[in-house]
């Protein structure tokens, strides 16, 4: 309709849907006006310092506090012997598994939480925590899952043993958390027998850390003349921890409240609940005061919930012309000291099953065991949806290695495997109902865009010559929005997500939802959600969050979870209140509502275009002079509960050239290509594509947590860690198809994940290629100097002649 | 990350420093940039129970030349060091090698003598000192003494420098026609020391090498002087033989401690192979090709 060039100047006045509209958030943080949990100074604050274990595994035969409590400004030292007599020495995890919230009898693994020492300043804290001697007597540490799993290993739970369940199903092994299946064992074995190919590897998912710009940390505030605790918090999750802390503090969750303010990224490393926020909670309600409790840099790289340490076994069956036929995946998974893991409840391995990917698989069997090790607890999404990296690596890896078998081009086996544009919906061999897609096209405006043609050439003369260049391919789908309420609950609260709406009597309006932006652009997108479907400006409209007071019930934002679940809330919530606008138009223009339709920002009556009451007109109205029967004030609130995931996908190409006399990587080419359905700010897309491509080049090359066979951390400072800077961050190129998911109001699936999923396989893909001339199959991450250079000194390639 | 207390004193003389230092002895630690100490003291490593920063002392400052010899003053920052045009044009080895430390914020802060004094293995500066034949200007309560890069260097984080003692500045010969240098440093980052590094400093005449000083970083308890090599190259042309004997040479003398950034046997070849470009793009630059 928005034909006239005045209709398309009231469309451009809203900003809404589809504008590349500045991020609003970043005029304050880049004047440093952002307000971080470390920002917050109450009235009487007290600050908290974590006395931690040196041994990865150890008995503690005593903890003596004396001289700690000596020194002049400590108030008081925490241990597990403080907490038992409120049962809050240990506490249940996410996964169905029980913490250590301080260490209780003995540590299980380096830097485990043992005392809190609460002093009146900072300083004096850190001093104390060196006067807290605690007498250790060492244990053998596990570090290796596979050793974890040997008939005689020590046990590292011995809270658990004789206890055949962890929370997630049966227990085989001391060391066992679960196993978990899917799929059709006996068929896929079946076709594994009778099949022409078939090809295994083995491949790691390092132990890696999303380490977030701001650590996490938190400000405990106990009021204890009427009761209400107040908590500033680093989390990815507000309400779930207003919900856990009324669980185990008694407290009613009325008097709880919640602040996640400004967030210095999360990429899942802050979704779970840590035992420095749980003693700190403790202390402000012994003391009475606000304690504050902020992590350094080695603390959160070292304790903090890691991600991926998956151990798997890929294997692929397929006919003669590299048509995949069945699929099956062993994972070994490393879940550290507890099962703390943050995943939906009932999956212990997260969305793990979407591993048949972009391809047509007709059978698939996976299988998942979780093993306890000597290391940090833990196992987030790391910028990824539920395990979903693990699983688009291990199929993306795959695919290339029966490619290679077969001496078919990785694009050619792709595009003969893809799930076809007319397949949609879509039932995976593993049971996801894909909503849309179309991974041809996309593959191909690639392959065209960087002249795939050209490029194999180059790399054949570049092989003669003796010089190693790679190309790696990744045309993956991913599964986000958790989720439909039926499959997805977090402590028993099921997936959805909330919106509450308030037009005000002039027109402006704020909204409330109940997820966090943590670098997101929340208060961009979601406004410009709104702003297209009540035809308000997004500039009129303000976007809140982060406040359990305030906020209607959410479950916060990580797995790509925001626009596909919150923004559908928005948008739901928005449509209630155009629903009741356009009774109250039909009133003011005294027609029936079946006579009025939308215009951009107003209703008009059908046949008379004169006739019209905008959404400003009908706001004030709507505060006095509403038709008999209905309420005054415009407002609204959606509960939503997406009725499936959603799945996007994209195609990227990665070209590296390889210095084999130092083996360093130069990513000369990355080629993105995303497909999120409806882009609601291309600006925003476009910059969470940057910032995964660049976490995912991170993951690929470099990022590592490392344990030596005592079980001490190695590389948990950002001297050895590796955060990639201006310097090292290839170019980016990006590109979009839109095929909108039929089931979200906006047909939008979520992006942010995107590139960090699908990126690593491409890089991977990249440095395994330029090897795939030579008997190699496949080489792990991360590819490193070192590692790559590892890699063609055995081959010899590095020889001078 | 939290140092425990100490006391913090700025002196604005020499003399004043050196009173400071020797009042509190083995308590006090002279703060430069702080690049290297304050790590240390945030981790606790180290515990000074007395800071004596240098930063106030004017003549510790600045770049001359005289005599054929560039002094540089202690507390030169590195990016003083890049950007000063006499360096630039009389020693351009220690801008090229300064500009490869770390990052611009450890850069504007740190200084070429904390980095000589500290002997971290893995800092720049002692193999590039190496390279120049440089000399210490060292200030004591009993006066000054001037003492030769060569020897200086005892172990990691070890010199001769004598407890109370402060480097004023650092000497080096102004380069003469017909010389070329090259510092070659791998490393896995921005910010990171180096895996292997190699500083060479050598003379052509007439298509032979007249003299060639080889230093390496980070494969040794100290910056390694590479001399085997560099005796199997001076007086001769280069060869790709005798390029590769000297590497071979070279990597011989290399006892590296595996780290994150690698194993032995990747360091010692990458010592190898930093050692190789640096030699050729010092001696491409010697003979007006670089
Ligand atoms: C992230 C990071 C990366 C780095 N990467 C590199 C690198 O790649 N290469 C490299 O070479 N360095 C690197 N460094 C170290 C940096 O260059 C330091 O600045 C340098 O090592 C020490 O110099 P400073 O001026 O900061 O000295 P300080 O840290 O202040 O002092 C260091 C030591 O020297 C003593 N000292 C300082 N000045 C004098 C003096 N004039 N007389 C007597 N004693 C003195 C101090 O008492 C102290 O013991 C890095 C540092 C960081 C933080």
């Amino acid at each position: 309709m928005a034909s006239t060039p005045e209709d398309k100047q009231r469309k451009e006045n809203l900003a809404g849907i589809g504008c590349a509209r500045k991020r609003k958030e970043d005029p304050r943080f880049i004047q440093g006006k952002g307000h971080y949990v470390d920002d917050i100074k109450l009235p009487d604050m007290v600050y908290g310092a974590l006395v931690r274990s040196p041994y990865a595994h150890a008995r503690i035969k005593g903890i003596n506090k004396d001289a700690a409590l000596a020194l002049p400004g400590v108030l008081t030292v925490l241990t597990a012997d403080d907490l038992k007599p409120l049962k809050l020495h240990w506490m249940p995890t996410l996964a169905g598994d029980v913490q250590a919230v301080l260490a209780d009898e003995k540590v299980c693994f380096q830097q485990q939480e043992v005392a809190m020492v609460i002093a009146t300043d900072r300083y004096i804290a850190a001093d104390a925590v060196e006067l807290v001697e605690v007498d250790y007597e060492e244990l053998p540490a596990l570090v290796d899952p596979h050793q974890a799993m040997v008939d005689d290993a020590p046990v590292i739970r011995e809270d658990l043993v004789g206890k055949d369940e962890a929370g997630q199903g049966k227990r085989i092994h001391d060391n066992h958390i679960f196993s978990w299946e899917v799929g059709d064992k006996s068929k896929t074995d079946a076709t594994f027998k009778k099949a022409a190919v078939t090809v295994k590897e083995e491949m790691l998912n390092q132990r890696v850390h999303p380490c977030p710009l701001e650590t996490c940390g938190c400000v405990a505030s106990f009021d204890k003349v009427n009761g209400h605790l107040t908590v500033h918090i680093t989390s990815q999750a507000p309400h779930i921890v207003r919900t856990v802390v009324s669980m185990l503090s008694g407290i009613a969750e009325s008097k709880v409240r919640i602040i996640s303010p400004d967030i210095g990224g999360g990429f899942g490393n802050k979704v779970g609940i840590y035992p420095g926020y749980v003693v700190a909670i403790v202390a402000s309600i012994v003391l009475g005061q606000p304690v504050k409790w902020i992590e350094s840099r080695i603390e959160n790289l070292s304790s903090t919930a890691f991600a991926r340490d998956y151990h798997m076994v890929g294997e692929l069956a397929a006919d003669k012309n590299g048509l995949i036929q069945a699929m099956r995946v062993n994972v070994l998974a490393d879940h550290g000291a507890f099962n703390s893991h943050a995943q939906p409840t009932k999956w212990p391995a997260g969305l793990f099953s979407i591993c048949t990917g972009s391809y047509d698989i007709p059978v698939a069997y996976a299988r998942v065991d979780g093993v306890y090790t000597n290391k940090a607890p833990g196992g987030v999404a790391y910028r990824c949806s539920f395990r979903v990296t693990e699983a688009v690596y291990v199929i993306e890896r795959m695919i290339d290695v029966l490619a290679k078998k077969l001496a078919i081009d990785p694009a050619e086996i792709r595009r003969r495997n893809f799930i076809k544009a007319d397949q949609f919906p879509y039932q995976s061999a593993l049971g996801w109902s894909y909503d849309s897609g179309n991974y041809p096209a996309a593959l191909d405006k690639v392959l065209e865009a960087v002249d795939y043609e050209g490029l194999r050439k180059e790399q054949a003369e570049k092989r003669a010559r003796g010089e190693l260049m790679g190309i790696g391919l990744s045309t993956f789908t991913e599964i986000v929005g958790a989720g439909p309420s039926k499959a997805c609950d977090v402590l028993g609260v099921g997936m959805f997500e909330s919106c509450e709406i308030r037009v005000h009597p002039t027109g402006s309006v704020i909204a409330r939802i109940g997820t966090i932006s943590q670098g997101q652009g929340h208060q961009t997108t979601y406004a410009q959600i709104i702003a297209s479907e009540l035809g308000i400006p997004s500039d009129q409209i303000q976007i809140e969050e982060g406040d359990t007071d305030t906020v209607p019930y959410g479950l916060g934002t990580y797995g790509s979870r925001s626009t596909p679940v919150g923004g559908a809330a928005a948008a739901t919530a928005a449509r209630k209140i155009r629903d009741k606008a356009r009774k109250i138009a039909a009133h003011l223009l005294d027609v029936s509502e079946q006579d009025l339709e939308w215009d951009i920002d107003r209703f008009r009556v059908e046949g008379a275009p004169d006739q019209v009451k905008t959404m400003k007109d009908i706001a004030w109205a709507a505060y006095n002079n509403v038709p008999d029967g209905l309420e005054m004030g415009l407002e609204s609130v959606n509960y939503y509960d997406p009725p499936n995931f959603t799945f996007p996908f994209g195609a990227y190409l990665c070209v590296v050239d390889i210095d084999k006399y130092t083996g360093e990587t130069k990513v000369r080419r990355f080629y993105a290509l995303d497909d999120c359905g409806t882009r609601i700010n291309p600006m925003i897309i476009e910059g969470q594509i940057h910032g995964g491509l660049t976490e995912a080049f991170a993951v690929a090359m470099e990022q590592q947590l490392v344990f030596d066979e005592s079980g001490s951390i190695h590389g948990n400072s950002l001297m050895d860690y590796f955060l990639p800077t201006f310097v090292e961050t290839p170019v980016w190129e990006t590109d979009y198809t839109v095929t909108p998911s039929p089931h979200h109001p906006l047909g939008a699936k979520g992006v942010a994940e995107s590139p960090h999923v699908g990126g690593i396989p491409c890089f991977s893909n990249a440095v395994n290629d330029a090897f795939s001339h030579l008997d190699i199959k496949h080489i792990n991450m991360p590819h490193s100097a070192f590692r790559v250079w590892k890699t063609i000194h055995a081959q010899g390639l590095d020889k001078r002649t | 990350m939290i140092p425990p207390e100490f006391e913090y004193h700025r002196p604005e003389t020499i003399d004043q420093a050196l009173v400071l230092l020797t009042q509190h002895g083995e308590e006090a630690k002279i703060l430069a940039g702080g690049h290297s100490l304050l790590p240390l003291m945030k981790l606790r490593f180290a515990e000074p129970a007395h800071l004596v920063d240098l930063n106030f002392i004017e003549s510790l400052r600045g770049i001359k030349e005289s005599n054929g010899l560039i002094e540089i003053a202690a507390m030169t920052t590195e990016s003083q060091l890049i950007t000063s045009p006499l360096l630039l044009d009389k020693c351009p080895l220690i801008p090229d090698a300064a500009s490869q430390i770390a990052d611009p914020q450890v850069r504007s802060r740190g200084t070429i003598g904390g980095d000589i004094v500290h002997a971290d293995p893995g800092n720049d500066h002692p193999a590039i000192m190496l390279a120049l034949e440089a000399s210490f200007v060292i200030l004591g309560s009993n006066g000054e003494r001037i003492v030769p890069a060569s020897g200086f260097f005892l172990g990691a984080f070890d010199t001769q420098l004598e407890e109370n003692e402060i480097l004023k500045a650092i000497q080096v010969p102004v380069s003469v026609a017909g010389s070329g240098h090259a510092y070659c440093k791998l490393k896995r980052k921005t910010g990171d020391f180096a895996t292997a590094a190699s500083a060479v400093s050598l003379v052509v005449e007439g298509g032979v090498c007249k003299k060639i000083n080889i230093a390496l970083t980070n494969v040794g308890a100290t910056a390694l002087k590479a001399e085997a090599a560099e005796s199997i190259l001076t007086g001769q042309t280069l060869s790709d033989l005798l390029m590769e004997k000297a590497v071979e040479k070279a990597m011989a003398i290399c006892d590296p401690a595996e780290d994150l950034r690698g194993d032995r046997e990747y360091k010692i070849h990458m010592a190898g192979e930093m050692t190789r470009r640096a030699i050729r793009e010092a001696f491409a630059k010697a003979t007006g090709g670089g």
